[in-house]
């Protein structure tokens, strides 16, 4: 077991979450400016980035946190908070950043090549969090305190990282959709192992056999073949503060969706301006407020000719579904139909009025037009 | 605790299983029912980011079983034909980095050849002849590779690197005799058939090679081929071992693999 390990796993879990939380920023099309806001946020307390005491050569040994995250809770999918050490995350998230950096760890030619990967997450954080110089000299402090304790192990000291590392993975065979996609995981969620490709830097390529006589000349050669297809690889990653890593492992594999060339297919140009479009919130979210501020009597709507604000709720997944589940229903069964009045009727709104007249509302926000803000203020007030 | 190792030791009276870990080193009977013996490893003063570990075991001549540390050190300990009284005989300290693997001599040394070899995470190999007291017969540097598992027949070292390389060197004069490259990625496993001189080395690439080791009697030259090689798909292959001693069968593990897969002849 290596002591070493902590600060590894939680660098790299961090950078994966950022990516994670990067994508789905991007996916629900919160404007820039908001979800750089929120990595900003996110950045500091992503496990590890802003605390660079954790990677002190001389830090407290510890285990590594059991990565199981209990069988019962596994079972509800994408509800429930996963509590492990240092931070409270959801189950789907901590999947997600455990099975990506098993994958990285897994496929690292080298050993040493972990380094590479944590270097590569550091890289990216700092480019979400490049117009914040407080954050971005604390992730740059780590990067040095990284490269000043981790340089210098040796390739038997990164074996015993990683295979620490790979038995905190082990067993998890969890599918992921990008994954699957790709073609990197099997759908029984385990991750294909290629066997072609750059060989790791300092190996040679698989296939020679060379004899040496008493006096150590060379007076053989032999070759041998194999299903495998290696070539040499064309340069080795760079450790230092900057420079190109070459290895892939690590970086943001959710990237690959950025809308960021304009020439690329037709998908990624709707991307494009869709994002553009949507500075306005969305347009189910302001319906949920309207109908809650109806609800509480403080908004007058203008109803549309002829139509009717209200809804039907149906438990099924059509209409057709619903029909028959009707028909079929046994008679024996009986049930009371209840009537709800959402409507307004002015005694239910003086009784409302006072209600709110009696809460203690705090401070108001600083102001904006919007109407929808507004209520969501006095909300938060209560 | 984490990744132990285990492994019978054939001793002429007794065969004991041995189990290292991050505490130290345990030896049972051979059915696992009672354990005869525990040592806890003697910390020394070390930075507190080292690892502290057992790692190495061999049993060797007919009488001692050496276990490996990561402190560098090799534990000796002398094993009375029965019963629990197993003491520690000796400490050798000849590696300066952490212990990967030991091997005895499994055929027959030629003369000056040593019966024991030990290996560590530099590289460096160590040759011995085990005794109440362990001579060290020669030194081979490492050349900043990783030596991770080690064989030792008829004065042949069979040693597997971090870098996929297999190196064959003359035990008696520390000289390489073969170079092989063998495996794309780390090697986890080297097991040895005695009776054949068949190699098995297994490794992260996910491949399992047979190689054919033999000496030239007029040259006394080395000769190496290769016999086979299995691809465990998508597996990284973490123990390979002879199921017999002509290496006519081999059994293999993976990481995240939870069967052990037999291969055999068809």
């Amino acid at each position: 077991m290596s002591a070493r390990t902590l600060p590894l796993l939680f660098l790299n879990l961090g950078g994966e979450m950022l990516y994670i939380l990067d994508q789905r920023l991007r996916a629900q099309s919160i404007p820039g400016e908001k979800a750089r806001k929120g990595e900003r946020g996110a950045a500091p307390s992503a496990p590890g980035v802003a605390e660079p005491l954790a990677v002190s050569p001389g830090m407290a040994v510890s285990p590594l946190p059991v990565s199981r995250c209990g069988g019962a809770a596994r079972g509800v999918p994408g509800h429930g908070c996963v509590s492990n050490q240092h931070s409270c995350v959801p189950l789907q998230l901590y999947d997600l950043m455990t099975m990506a950096f098993k994958y990285q760890v897994l496929l690292c030619p080298r050993p040493r090549d972990i380094l590479l990967v944590t270097f590569n997450h550091l890289d990216a954080i700092k480019d979400f969090i490049s117009d914040s110089p407080g954050i971005l000299n604390q992730v740059d402090e780590t990067f040095r305190r990284l490269i000043e304790t981790y340089n210098p192990l040796s390739d038997g000291e990164f074996q015993l990282i990683r295979q620490t590392l790979l038995i905190f993975f082990q067993d998890m065979h969890i599918r992921v959709s990008i994954f699957l996609k790709d073609k990197v995981q099997n759908s029984n969620g385990r991750f294909v192992l290629p066997i072609s490709g750059p060989v790791p830097w300092g190996t040679e390529v698989p296939g020679l056999i060379r004899i040496f006589n008493h006096k150590g000349v060379e007076v053989k050669r032999a070759e041998f073949t194999t299903a495998g297809n290696y070539v040499t690889p064309q340069r080795e990653g760079s450790f230092e503060l900057y420079g190109d890593r070459v290895l892939k492992l690590g970086t943001n594999m959710y990237s690959v969706t950025r809308p960021v060339e304009t020439h690329m297919s037709g998908s990624s140009k709707n991307l494009a301006s869709q994002a553009k479009e949507n500075i306005a919130p969305n347009p189910l979210a302001k319906e949920e407020l309207n109908f809650l501020a109806r609800l509480l009597g403080g908004l007058d709507i203008q109803k549309p000719a002829g139509g009717d604000s209200g809804f039907r709720l149906n438990l099924f997944t059509t209409d057709e579904e619903e029909e028959h589940a009707a028909q079929t229903r046994p008679e024996e069964l009986s049930y009371k139909v209840i009537n709800i009045e959402a409507t307004q009727e002015p005694a239910r709104r003086a009784e409302l009025s006072r209600i709110l007249g009696e809460l203690d509302v705090a401070e108001p926000r600083p102001g904006s037009a919007e109407k929808g803000e507004d209520l969501l203020a006095l909300m938060d007030g209560l | 605790s984490v990744s132990p190792q285990a492994a019978w030791c054939e001793l002429p009276s007794r065969v004991l299983l041995v189990l290292t870990s991050q505490r130290g080193v345990q030896m049972y009977d051979a059915d696992g029912s009672t354990m005869v013996f525990w040592h806890a490893l003697d910390v020394p003063d070390l930075p507190a980011a080292h690892s502290v570990f057992a790692r190495g075991i061999a049993a060797a001549g007919g009488r001692f079983i050496c276990v490996g540390t990561s402190f560098g050190a090799v534990l000796v300990f002398d094993i009375p034909p029965k019963g629990t009284n197993v003491t520690l005989s000796e400490v050798l300290e000849q590696h300066r980095d952490p212990i990967t693997d030991i091997a005895a001599e499994q055929g027959q040394a030629p003369d000056g050849a040593g019966d024991l070899v030990t290996a560590d995470d530099s590289g460096t190999l160590c040759l011995w002849s085990s005794g109440e007291e362990f001579t060290l017969l020669g030194k081979i540097p490492g050349s900043g590779c990783a030596c991770s598992s080690v064989a030792l027949w008829n004065g042949i070292v069979a040693a597997g690197y971090g870098n996929g390389q297999i190196r064959l060197w003359e035990a008696g004069s520390g000289r390489i005799r073969a170079q092989l490259s063998a495996h794309a990625r780390w090697i986890y496993a080297l097991d040895l058939a005695p009776l054949t001189g068949k190699l098995l080395s297994g490794a992260e690439d996910s491949f399992v090679h047979v190689w054919q080791l033999s000496r030239d009697p007029d040259t006394d030259d080395i000769e190496v081929r290769h016999c086979h090689a299995e691809c465990v798909t998508d597996t990284q292959v973490c123990g390979a071992r002879f199921c017999d001693p002509a290496g006519d069968t081999f059994a293999v593990t993976g990481y995240d693999l939870s069967e052990i897969l037999c291969y055999g002849p068809a």
